[in-house]
């Protein structure tokens, strides 16, 4: 066949292929959009469900999720950027900081359903945690961690190495280096992971169907140790588990958790290409 | 004098907390799997691994109760096998086409969008294909029901492609430019340069970005749930119900008894489903490492 031909179309299949990628995106909100809409009010959001989730609004569904991702990131981004500046900052390339990077490859490919099972096993049962926010949260944290881990860890390398190399010749010690010269150039990169894994925790149902979502709970909760309603589970049960909820309920519900999840991914786009564009080195 | 050993005594807290934070990855790695085989090693008191494994039929609440995993295997690995067969071409000839086709202004846009499609959560991907594809596929094939493997395959397929199309796009971004420049003095057109030339020198990245993106579909869990049917037989073809390890999970342990059999048997099927992705993203991790020497 002829080179040229055969080059235009290569790059119309391929192109044709990006747009399958690509374009399923537009459609799911669109169609979300277009028959959820009208089921958002003030009233929606904002009270409580009754007559068995068929009136009423979604509001601890809500509430419960921001408790939940809160709890999640509470406890993930502490932890993760710590670990992150172990292994970027302090490890040597030896088999101990190979076994952690595997380690933490591993922890991102672990089921959501399997955490969940981890979550029923080590908090709610052997803890005796209950299924409650608490149980949740770490759970959700938990999984959360190699995404925190990863971009922090990106974000430190990305600093370049004389930041260092002056701060100790100055006199700084090795932490006082890292703390004050190190982490604030980082703090854009952490940021951007630490609001994907808020909308990665946010999303997320099979880590919190044993661990704490509740089936229909309309009060809110009172302490850690209560259960929730949840976005992603509400939706599940009322697109599976009861009968006769009103179709624009169903989409508006999937319109409120896409909206969160969405929202939070831009806000992470546009921080790191702000930080990109500020880059002085 | 007493400042300087405090900031000392500090130094050394914070060292310690760091490497603590470092050792806690593997600890939840080993925790995961020792709670995993806690709760459902128990099982294999009353049962054989092989007729765990290889065990034709899974009632689980009849009595006495047959807990054998084949059907839910075989469910699994048929809607992978449909997902990785769109998403495998789909995602690399995407890969492809952002990394060496798309203007430059086209290419932050797309890279985007299919940022978006990895952070559409599995609940809704899957309340989607219930509501839009399951009917579709019904009136297509003249079905009973639209919620089958096939279905299943589709779905999940979405879910695979932006890991695809982002790691194998890391490992295409990654082949050097003299590569790609001499290839085209040579005379060859930039298609040639890129399937030849690119796409071969790129391909232990694509195997790492193929592998990854497999992983992810055996343990997509809600999604499948929603639009595969849920029936624990033994699959004949892509157009009947299917019910996959993960479903099986979530769907049942809500009714299991804490402690009891049937309890242990999800916890035996999350030991099945931990080893399978371990392995999995062991060797998906051996070939990034080739791909970056």
């Amino acid at each position: 066949m002829n080179p040229r031909l055969a080059q235009k179309i290569a790059h119309a299949v391929m192109l044709t292929a990006t747009l399958l990628v690509v374009l399923p995106v537009l459609v799911i909100l669109v169609i979300i959009v277009a028959k959820g809409a009208s089921a958002i009010s003030w009233d929606f959001l904002f009270s409580m469900p009754r007559d068995g989730m068929t009136a009423g609004g979604i509001f601890p569904a809500i509430l419960g999720t921001l408790y939940l991702v809160l709890g999640a990131i509470l406890f993930a981004v502490p932890l993760g950027v710590l670990a992150a500046v172990y292994l970027v900052e302090y490890s040597s390339d030896n088999w101990f900081s190979r076994l952690v990077k595997l380690s933490i490859v591993n922890l991102a490919g672990v089921p959501s359903v399997v955490y969940g099972l981890f979550g029923l096993g080590i908090f709610v049962t052997f803890f005796r945690f209950g299924a409650s926010i608490l149980s949740g949260s770490l759970t959700l944290g938990i999984m959360i961690l190699p995404v925190i881990i990863t971009s922090a860890r990106e974000a430190l390398e990305s600093v370049p190495r004389h930041f260092r190399v002056v701060s100790l010749s100055l006199g700084a010690s090795r932490w006082q280096t890292i703390r004050h010269s190190v982490l604030p150039h980082a703090l854009p990169g952490i940021l951007t992971g630490m609001i994907l894994g808020l909308g990665r925790a946010a999303g997320e149902t099979a880590p919190i169907l044993f661990t704490v979502a509740a089936f229909y709970l309309p009060r809110l909760p009172h302490s850690v140790f209560d259960q929730t309603m949840a976005l992603p589970y509400h939706l599940y049960v009322i697109s599976t588990q009861v009968p006769g909820i009103a179709e624009n309920v169903r989409y508006g519900t999937a319109l409120v958790l896409l909206s969160l999840v969405l929202l939070l991914n831009l806000a992470a786009i546009l921080v790191r290409s702000r930080f990109r564009g500020k880059k002085k080195w | 004098m007493k400042s300087i050993r405090f900031r000392k005594l500090k130094e050394w807290g914070i060292e310690k907390a760091i490497l603590l934070s470092g050792i806690f990855s593997v600890v939840f790695v080993v925790l995961i799997f020792l709670f995993l085989l806690r709760e459902g090693f128990s099982l294999f008191r009353g049962e054989s691994i092989v007729d765990f494994i290889f065990g034709k039929s899974w009632y689980p609440i009849s009595s006495p109760p047959r807990f054998g995993i084949l059907p839910l295997i075989l469910g699994s690995l048929l809607v992978t096998l449909g997902a990785a067969a769109i998403s495998v071409p789909i995602g690399i000839a995407a890969a492809l086409y952002i990394s060496e086709i798309a203007p430059r202004r086209l290419k932050e846009p797309l890279k985007a969008g299919i940022e978006l499609l990895a952070a559409i959560p599995s609940v809704v991907i899957g309340f989607i294909g219930m509501i839009t594809l399951g009917p579709w596929i019904k009136s297509a094939f003249h079905l009973p029901t639209g919620l089958t493997a096939l279905t299943g395959s589709v779905t999940l397929a979405f879910m695979a492609m932006p890991t695809i199309v982002s790691i194998a796009e890391d490992a295409i971004t990654a082949v050097p430019r003299q590569y790609r420049e001499a290839a085209i003095a040579m005379g060859a057109t930039q298609w040639q340069t890129t399937w030849r030339i690119v796409a071969r020198a790129a391909r232990p990245g694509m195997v790492a970005a193929v592998m990854l993106g497999i992983g992810r579909v055996i343990g997509e869990t809600m999604a499948v749930m929603m639009v595969t049917g849920n029936a624990a037989v033994i699959p004949r073809s892509f157009l009947q119900p299917v019910r996959t390890l993960t479903a099986t999970i979530a769907a049942e342990m809500g009714e299991s008894v804490q402690g009891g059999p049937h309890y242990a048997a999800l916890f035996a099927i999350g030991i099945v489903l931990f080893i399978i992705t371990f392995l999995i993203n062991g060797v998906a991790d051996l070939y990034l490492h080739r791909s970056r020497q």
